[in-house]
């Protein structure tokens, strides 16, 4: 079997969140990029499969620019075999989709994040599997493999399921696909050097949504502070004037 | 021309999601002088699904078709977009929660347009098509155009008020003739919570931090949170710890929440919580920390130990509710 991880390249979560002047574009000025967490999660529950003897090698992809290329790394570092990066500025979810459609085929078990933590377009990875054609699972919370056969594990509104399911699959995965992040040990750092990265050019593929601005929100009013023996006075607040309760 | 909304239900039911999100569309149809078409996917009474057009819907397709029940994205998505073509639907609407969030992509991909999800509130305009959504995990906004001709928005719960706007109804049963082999997924076995107010629907959440100390002392929360006919939520550190289950840790690798009121003990309000709750229309926290961060993004607040305002608490509810 052969798996895909696809790797989205975010600002750190706790970055400071900026735009340029004209509030155009996100300020990536001092951004320390990461891997999303989600796609982390994905190539942790990758590596434990492969331990277990599920695939030999694990292949991660992204569309992106050179910026992306530590991100990679850091995914070849960790444990992925080799890397494929996709020649291009990332323009919105159908034209990442697009270009992920052409590295994909012949992947047995694609994984994907539920959402990049940038901006939240919750949609690469559907998108990707209708393109291709196949089967997907979204909110994903676990996977195993026996014999080949994929037992997967979701969220629905108001529960969970277990599923089996046919490949070629793509799984969008969310919180529990794998407990802990792994973080890459020294000798790993070393051997990611050694690790194929492929940058490929991109297709011709359109996008279909266009950021206009952005917008910071309004500073919120300071917090309105009760005495530590006045719970009374908070519930009173909340009911009369809040009017919540 | 239409704007088409997919109206889950549960059990047969309604919820106010499925209102705000005809309420949305209806908005939407108004904006753009087209009508609204609602479809119902399952088992719903007819009464049940006339109650749409209280919140503006002009017709109803009904598709009851068990095989639907294994949730199977590429036959939702099908479903969907087969009854978004018949109706002409410029704009299709479905709910920013694990259903929608599946199927939404693979619509947008059939009908060969543009996706946003995750939108709040009505369109700045139509034509050009504009949206608003929250980006960076909650910390900003940003207004996207669609520039297809059609367009698959994914809706943010309470993100809109329902507005009551009665339209004669008319319920058509539909079959988008889906063949067999398009439904792939096998349902091996399913766990539906019950008895607890859920998470997601729920207007006030109380949540504990790691400043509960252990799990053994949730017992003020629940009962508080139960006089409130609230949902319970944690912080991370608190499901990683096993003190609670998975399903209540909220923020940006948890659950994302907006209900109308928010209360926190014993949680610092670190950036990666915030982003889960800070959609919530009002935050309390209660934190024996004045510098915690938790108070930038409250709007009520008590310096002090959580273990001596809980009790206090109940006492308040109860004495309001006797009231
Ligand atoms: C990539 C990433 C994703 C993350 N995602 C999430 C997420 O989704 N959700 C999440 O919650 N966290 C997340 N985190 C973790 C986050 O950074 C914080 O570590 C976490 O939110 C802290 O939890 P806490 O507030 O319960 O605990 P702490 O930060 O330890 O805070 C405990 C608070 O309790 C107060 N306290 C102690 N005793 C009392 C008392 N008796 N009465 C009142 N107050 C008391 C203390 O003053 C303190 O402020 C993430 C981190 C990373 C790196
Ligand atoms: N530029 C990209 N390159 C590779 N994978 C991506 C890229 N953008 C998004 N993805 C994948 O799609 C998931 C959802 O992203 P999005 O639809 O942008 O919210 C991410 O978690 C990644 O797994």
């Amino acid at each position: 079997m052969k798996i895909l991880v696809l790797i989205s390249n975010v600002p750190d979560t706790t970055t400071k969140i900026r735009f340029t002047g004209d509030n155009k574009s996100f300020d990536t000025n001092g951004v320390q990029w990461i891997i999303n967490p989600w796609d982390e999660l994905a190539l942790t529950r990758a590596m434990e499969l492969k331990e277990a003897g599920a695939f030999e090698t694990i292949t991660v992809a992204n569309v992106g620019t050179q910026i992306t290329e530590s991100t990679l790394r850091k995914a070849l570092a960790v444990g992925a075999d080799e890397a494929i990066r996709v020649d291009a500025v990332p323009q919105d979810a159908f034209f990442v989709a697009s270009q992920l459609a052409k590295v994909a085929e012949g992947y047995d078990v694609i994984l994907a994040g539920i959402e990049a933590s940038d901006y939240n377009g919750a949609g690469v990875g559907g998108m990707l599997a209708e393109l291709l054609g196949i089967n997907s699972v979204s909110a994903v919370s676990g996977l195993e493999i026996e014999n080949g056969a994929l037992k997967v594990h979701r969220d629905i509104d108001g529960g969970s399921q277990v599923l089996s399911v046919p490949t070629p699959v793509v799984l969008i995965v969310q919180k529990g696909i794998a407990i802990e992040p792994r973080i890459p040990a020294m000798r790993g750092i070393m051997m990611a050097r050694k690790k194929p990265l492929n940058v490929i050019a991109p297709v011709d593929a359109e996008s279909k949504t266009e950021f206009l601005g952005f917008e910071l929100p309004a500073p919120k009013a300071a917090c309105k502070m009760v005495e530590e023996d006045n719970a009374k006075e908070l519930i009173r607040l909340l009911h009369e004037e809040a009017k919540v309760l | 021309m239409s704007v088409l909304v997919y109206t889950e239900n549960w059990d047969g039911k309604f919820k106010k999601l499925s209102y705000e999100m005809v309420s949305l569309a209806s908005a939407i149809a108004k904006q753009m002088g087209i009508t609204v078409t609602a479809l119902s996917i399952g088992h719903v009474a007819d009464d049940e699904l006339k109650s749409l057009g209280k919140y503006g819907a002009n017709k109803v397709l009904n598709v009851q078709d068990n095989r639907f029940e294994s949730l199977d994205n590429k036959a939702l998505a099908d479903a969907v977009a087969k009854a978004a073509s018949k109706e002409g639907a410029k704009v299709i609407i479905l709910a920013h929660n694990n259903e929608g969030k599946a199927i939404a992509p693979r619509v947008s991909v059939k009908l060969n347009a543009g996706l946003v999800s995750g939108v709040i509130g009505t369109p700045l305009s139509v034509n050009p098509f504009v949206v608003r959504k929250k980006v960076f995990t909650q910390k900003a906004f940003a207004n996207i155009q669609i520039k297809s001709d059609i367009r698959v928005l994914t809706f943010a719960q309470n993100s809109f008020e329902i507005v009551e706007n009665n339209v004669d109804t008319a319920v058509e049963v539909y079959d988008p003739q889906i063949a067999d082999g398009e439904f792939n997924t096998k349902v091996l076995d399913t766990h539906k919570i019950t008895g607890k107010v859920l998470l997601s629907d729920a207007e006030i959440v109380v949540s504990g931090g790691r400043g509960m100390k252990g799990p053994e002392n949730w017992g003020g929360l629940e009962e508080l949170g139960e006089l409130l006919g609230a949902g319970m939520a944690c912080s991370r550190p608190v499901s990683d710890e096993g003190w609670r289950s998975h399903e209540e840790h909220v923020g940006q690798t948890g659950k994302m929440i907006a209900p109308n009121l928010y209360l926190a003990f014993g949680i610092s309000g670190a950036i990666q919580h915030l982003g889960g709750v800070s959609s919530s229309k009002v935050i309390v926290a209660v934190n024996k920390d004045p510098e915690a961060p938790i108070f930038e993004a409250a709007d009520y607040g008590i310096v002090g130990d959580a273990f001596k305002v809980i009790p206090q608490l109940i006492e308040a509810v109860k004495e309001m509710k006797t009231a």
